[in-house]
């Protein structure tokens, strides 16, 4: 199923309506407070975005870098080109270690990847450990959201799985929800013999990987099992730990208008011998898996993505039919750029179109990315390669025969509006396109009224002279 | 192996670099632009005139409680209070740092170990403090484990005034001139763990400890 469908059936679900709305304006108000707090946005900004380029301008020196010295530090560095060896190289990991149980911290990359199916199939039990992560576990359902994953369930849908999972009576508060989760999940912390968690950034200097959350489930997963395994994406890297307190400084402010977050975890190798805590091994895996495609062109900046989700909260498409309509694991502005590129934009159908270029993505995008730029360059890549439906790019190449000729397009455009007015009748509202009626299902068109543009345009400039 | 190869091969060949790997001069370069440290614009804020005030501030913004005592030895005796306001039990867990401190005398049950799952309080110190946003720094060694402010549902951290800095860049300055490098766990703290994953609605108490006091000594 493409976004299309996927949409209109989001937004046919009033529940979910309900859920995103709620959100919305946490998120918006949220950030809009924080920046207006900090004083110096703009310069941090463009600080940010020159550190992360810096780093992907020489990419393969950064990681090798990165590489010998988490290496120096004891950490095992394994590099995976695709998600199957990804999935591979940690299953392996579980197996060499007769691992059980693992528990998870979130981390994109491993939904990229598929990892916890992999892990099962190897027979070993997986525990998401993030509360959204863990709700949507059970529930068996992808994160509809970067950060917040469970953004798009009720409360009163968290309770009903709560009630099925744990087997106690039904709870109506939200403190009460999560009390129990800590109590189901604290016993997993401390059993499971693998760890694993994502990296934020990982840091070249040092050999630091990192993690970044508000409940500390991160810390438990890097502390307490025997085995830590870091699975992280090669364009995470970051030269400096001030290069790191640069964007810590945008992360969670973008995010959701925090300061900071309650937990900023730097890790850098297993235990030493006498330490009471921490890993006995650990483990980096750094993935490709498509990321190499965007390098080199007008792509590349879209590596700089540090991941906060505040295109998809600032777009109107995302707000209105949430993260799943997307169809994979990176939604709003930024999975519209991404999805096509890592899983090949013959796959992604109408991705790159599910947007209305108002550039509120752009406006907030913490590291600058140009979003819609990039959405617009991978539209002409669509209508190049013809994947786009023939009817559009018939219509498409007829108003580009039109635009370049002004006369033409004066006098379609008059007879246009005109036989527009009339179809919209008395309320001036058109309820029906012949041949579009996909686009007037769900509203009305509002009829253009009186002259055009360009008439009015050329009656201003003769009254004047 | 292949897997790494093929990685860096093709980074460069978008790049347009020749061969398959960095070669010895552009990793000097990478390491020449990683010894500037260069330090990017930071918040009026972070440079407050009252430093002391600015962490409280942002303690009282993260729900981080604070009390401030005139000598390390006054410290069993503000924990003993906090613990009875918050109808705690009198015993904690803690550092080999804070042993000696007379633990008895203020009617607390001192463990000198690592916290455990059973453990309800938890004192560490912490190597440093960040006043831009009221954080505490702890870096973990066979001394100083992590454990003791994760576990507990309460924590409770000594934090020396010298030692409140203004910015994390400065708390890693200090790092790398007394530990040299980051150690296995560098562990910002700041304030008690939350959630806001069931509805956007902030919840405290995740998974880490539900109160963080800070005991600010000279
Ligand atoms: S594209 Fe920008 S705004 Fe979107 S998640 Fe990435 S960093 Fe954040």
């Amino acid at each position: 199923m493409f976004f299309k469908q996927r949409a209109s059936e989001k937004l046919g679900d009033e529940l979910l309506q309900g859920n995103m709305r709620k959100a919305k304006g946490k998120f918006v108000d949220g950030r809009a407070k924080a920046v207006a707090e900090f004083g110096v946005w703009e310069e941090v900004r463009a600080h940010a975005a020159k550190v992360r380029d810096r780093a992907l301008a020489n990419l393969d020196a950064y990681l090798v870098e990165f590489e010998a010295n988490a290496t120096r530090r004891g950490a095992v560095v394994h590099w995976a080109e695709t998600a199957e060896e990804a999935c591979a190289i940690v299953a392996g990991i579980a197996r060499d270690n007769g691992v059980r149980k693992a528990a998870k911290s979130k981390s994109m990359v491993s939904e990229e990847v598929n990892l916890n199916e992999a892990l099962e199939a190897a027979g070993v039990e997986v525990i998401e450990t993030d509360l959204g992560e863990y709700i949507l576990q059970l529930a068996h359902e992808p994160p509809s959201h970067i950060v917040a994953p469970a953004v798009h369930k009720s409360k009163e849908q968290v309770a009903e799985l709560f009630v099925k999972a744990h087997g106690k009576p039904r709870l109506t508060e939200i403190p009460a929800m999560t009390r129990e989760a800590r109590e189901a999940l604290r016993g997993h912390f401390l059993s499971a013999d693998m760890g694993i968690s994502g990296s934020n950034f990982v840091i070249a200097e040092t050999g630091t990987t990192l993690t970044v959350t508000n409940e500390g489930n991160a810390d438990m997963v890097t502390t307490l099992p025997r085995i830590h395994v870091v699975i992280t994406g090669i364009e995470k890297v970051i030269g400096t730990l001030e290069d790191f307190a640069t964007l810590i400084r945008l992360l969670p402010r973008s995010a959701i208008g925090q300061t900071v977050t309650n937990y900023l975890t730097l890790t850098t190798g297993p235990k030493m011998p006498d330490e009471a805590d921490g890993p006995e091994q650990m483990h980096i895996v750094l993935v490709d898996a498509g990321r190499t495609k965007l390098l080199g062109g007008p792509m590349q900046e879209m590596l700089r993505c540090i991941r906060c989700g505040a295109c998809m909260n600032h777009c109107p498409v995302y707000q209105n039919v949430g993260g799943h309509a997307y169809g994979w694991v990176y939604p709003g502005p930024m999975g519209s750029i991404l999805t096509p590129v890592y899983v090949g934009l013959e796959n992604a159908g109408d991705l790159p179109n599910a947007a209305t270029f108002c550039g509120e993505c752009a406006v907030a995008c913490p590291v600058k990315i140009p979003l819609p730029d990039l959405m617009r360059k991978l539209r002409e890549q669509q209508f190049d390669r013809k994947l786009r439906p023939w009817p559009e790019r018939m219509a498409i190449a007829a108003w580009g025969f039109a635009a370049t000729r002004p006369a033409l397009y004066a006098f379609l455009s008059r007879v246009g509006a005109r036989v527009a007015a009339w179809m919209g009748g008395s309320d001036g509202l058109i309820h029906r396109l012949p041949g579009l009626d996909g686009w007037t299902k769900g509203r009305d068109m509002p009829a253009p009224q009186g002259r055009t543009f360009r008439e009015l345009y050329a009656l201003r400039q003769g009254n004047r002279r | 192996m292949a897997a790494r190869r093929g990685i860096l091969a093709r980074i460069r060949k978008a790049q347009g670099r020749d061969g398959e790997e960095p070669t010895a001069a552009e990793l000097a370069a990478v390491r020449e632009a990683i010894a500037r440290h260069e330090v990017g614009p930071q918040p009026p804020f972070a440079h407050a005139p009252d430093r002391l005030a600015q962490f409280r501030k942002e303690c009282d913004r993260l729900g981080t409680t604070h009390a401030t005592v005139s000598s390390l030895a006054e410290v069993p005796a503000e924990v003993a209070r906090y613990l009875a306001a918050g109808a705690l039990a009198p015993a904690v867990a803690g550092w080999g740092e804070f042993a000696g401190l007379d633990w008895a005398g203020a009617g607390i049950g001192y463990r000198n170990r690592p916290a455990d799952a059973n453990d309800a309080t938890g004192l560490t110190g912490c190597f440093c403090a960040i006043a831009e946003t009221g954080t505490l720094l702890l870096l973990s060694s066979p001394a100083a484990p992590k454990l003791n402010a994760l576990l507990p549902e309460t924590h409770v951290c000594v934090v020396r005034a010298a030692r409140i800095l203004d910015t994390m860049e400065e708390a890693f300055a200090l790092m790398r001139s007394e530990a040299g490098e980051p150690p296995r766990a560098t562990f910002f703290v700041s304030g008690p763990s939350r959630t806001a994953d069931i509805e956007q609605t902030i919840v405290i108490g995740a998974h880490g400890p539900y109160r963080v006091h800070a005991v600010i000594v000279p």
